[in-house]
């Protein structure tokens, strides 16, 4: 099996200090991936870097086209990369206001991506805007809202439905849940785990909060100091966690 | 070089209309895409189109005629001052009559006479990046044109019908240049959309964004829409109460303190043209040289 994403030696760096350095994994089709580590230790670092919207000093990102198989996105012309950012990648921000056009109706912000690759039947897109509006849980009567008149978990849900309205087929998370209230995230983190087994989509969750990688990754990644210390499934890393630094990680969870 | 009493001909030195020239060529050469120029500082204040008179006098001759309309007027301050400048720094003759001029600047609207070959139409622009509300970044804008990322204009269509129940964006109306570049046709009715599509050479100029851009004759121009909300090239459902026109674009005027009103050309010299071969309207008196 070819893998969507193939990362092999990634490095970023901001001038002598370490963003993220000797990155390396294969993400498959239907996997989702966890990303976590302390405050910067290079987990955001490395999502804009496979994401594209860093330009890694070293490496190669391997993505799966549609048209060609794999190929670099490092190296792929500027176009190509921004047309699989809004076709078959998709990026939810840790505040929504990042990954929102706060100054266009919900229905508009859904809309963008479809009329972005070319959909000009304005009942069709708002069918297909209020079908996803409804399938994150918000009203169809909310669809000409705009985003500011929305709460914090619906702006995130919001993010989610723009992103994935056209069905992309790897999604990059940077903290969904940050800043969300524990009822609220629980809601979101259950929507998007039937999103993400319904579609079949890969995702990598880059996150500080160990639950919900629990929750929603089957893999996990350990970052410190801009390198991977651990990797494998999340159960057995967060069960039996190997590294030093993720014993501390793991043991410094509050329990309720 | 031209001397005229204390100014070069038409104001600007040689090297500046050589530079806003170079522009201009560009701007033709790549129809709708925005080039950047060395905007200078004109005698009258941003917004009052100073980027149509340094495209104007670019393109002046001495044996040019200069008309210059103002929403469509001939007698409107913009337009009465614009005209005095080139009058008295570049010594051209100036006229009112659409098909006498071989230089028209205009600002808000295209003549209704149809232009012909040998005519040019400057447009004062306010904002030329059509994406300007939707995109702040400059960066980006130049981004999403190089790439031809249009779908943000859309997005706006969109929010509009959203809104409105109709496209409302009325004027300022987006356009899309032989298949490539979007382009903000300056702040014309989009009754007057269609008309881009003409014989005589377009030029847009904007003074305090710095950028000239232009289309050559016959370019296609095509007014952005959707499959179920085509484009509507509207206007005000009346007749000119002078004239009698039905097919011009008509300015709404309120007559008395009771909203008494009255639709009239905005095309003054195609409302008195008219009126001349002897068209009168509701409120139309015949045409006497003094009257109009």
């Amino acid at each position: 099996m070819t893998p969507l994403l193939q990362v092999k030696d990634i490095a970023k760096f901001y001038g002598n200090r370490i963003g993220c350095t000797d990155v390396s994994f294969d993400l498959y089709p239907g996997e989702v991936m966890g990303i976590v580590g302390e405050s910067g230790s290079g987990k955001s670092t490395l999502l804009n870097c496979l994401a594209g919207h860093l330009a890694p000093d070293a490496g190669q990102v391997f993505f799966d086209t549609r048209e060609a198989g794999l190929k670099d996105t490092v190296t792929m012309s500027e176009p190509e990369r921004r047309m699989l950012g809004r076709t078959d990648w998709a990026f939810v921000h840790q505040h929504a206001r990042d990954g929102l056009r706060m100054g266009v109706s919900a229905g508009g912000n859904v809309g963008e991506r479809l009329m972005a690759v070319g959909a000009r039947h304005y009942g069709d897109i708002r069918a297909q805007a209020v079908d996803w509006l409804d399938r994150v849980e918000i009203s169809e009567d909310r669809v000409d809202d705009r985003p500011s008149a929305f709460s914090g978990g619906m702006q995130q849900r919001l993010q989610i439905a723009r992103n994935l309205v056209t069905g992309p087929r790897l999604v990059f998370m940077d903290e969904p849940t940050g800043g969300l209230d524990v009822s609220v995230q629980a809601r979101l983190l259950d929507l998007l785990r039937g999103l993400v087994r319904q579609m079949g989509l890969s995702a990598i969750i880059v996150t500080h909060d160990l639950a919900v990688v629990r929750l929603l990754a089957d893999r996990l990644m350990v970052m410190k100091d801009g390198n991977v210390v651990e990797t494998g499934l999340t159960d057995q890393v967060l069960d039996d966690p190997q590294h030093g630094y993720t014993q501390l990680l793991v043991s410094s969870v509050l329990q309720v | 070089m031209t001397q005229n009493g204390q100014y070069n001909f038409a104001y600007l030195d040689e090297q500046t209309k050589r530079m806003i020239r170079r522009a201009i060529l560009k701007g033709l050469a790549v129809p709708g895409y925005q080039v950047p120029f060395a905007s200078r500082e004109m005698p009258m204040p941003y917004g009052w189109g100073t980027g149509g008179v340094q495209v104007s006098a670019a393109c002046l001759t001495a044996d040019d005629t200069f008309k210059v309309i103002d929403q469509g007027a001939d007698d409107t301050t913009n337009a009465v001052s614009i005209r005095k400048f080139f009058e008295r720094t570049a010594d051209v003759a100036v006229t009112e009559r659409t098909s006498d001029a071989s230089v028209i600047q205009t600002r808000h609207r295209i003549p209704e006479e149809p232009l012909s070959e040998d005519q040019i139409l400057v447009y004062q622009v306010p904002i030329p990046e059509p994406l300007r509300f939707l995109e702040p970044r400059e960066t980006e804008t130049r981004k999403m044109h190089a790439l031809e990322e249009y779908g943000l204009m859309h997005v706006k269509l969109y929010e509009d019908i959203a809104r409105h129940g109709n496209i409302a964006t009325s004027y300022a109306y987006p356009v899309k240049v032989e298949g490539r570049y979007v382009m903000d046709p300056s702040p014309i009715p989009k009754f007057d959309n269609p008309k881009m599509e003409m014989a005589a050479i377009q030029l847009f100029g904007a003074g305090r964004e710095q950028r000239i851009y232009a289309l050559p004759p016959y370019t296609q121009v095509v007014s952005l829409d959707f499959e179920d909300h085509p484009f509507d090239p509207s206007k005000a459902d009346h007749l000119c109460a002078l004239c009698g026109a039905e097919h011009t674009y008509l300015d709404e005027v309120i007559v008395d303190d009771d909203g008494t009103r009255m639709y009239v050309c905005s095309d003054t010299d195609y409302c008195a043209t008219r009126r001349a071969e002897g068209h009168t309207g509701t409120m139309g008196t015949p045409f006497t040289e003094d009257a109009a």
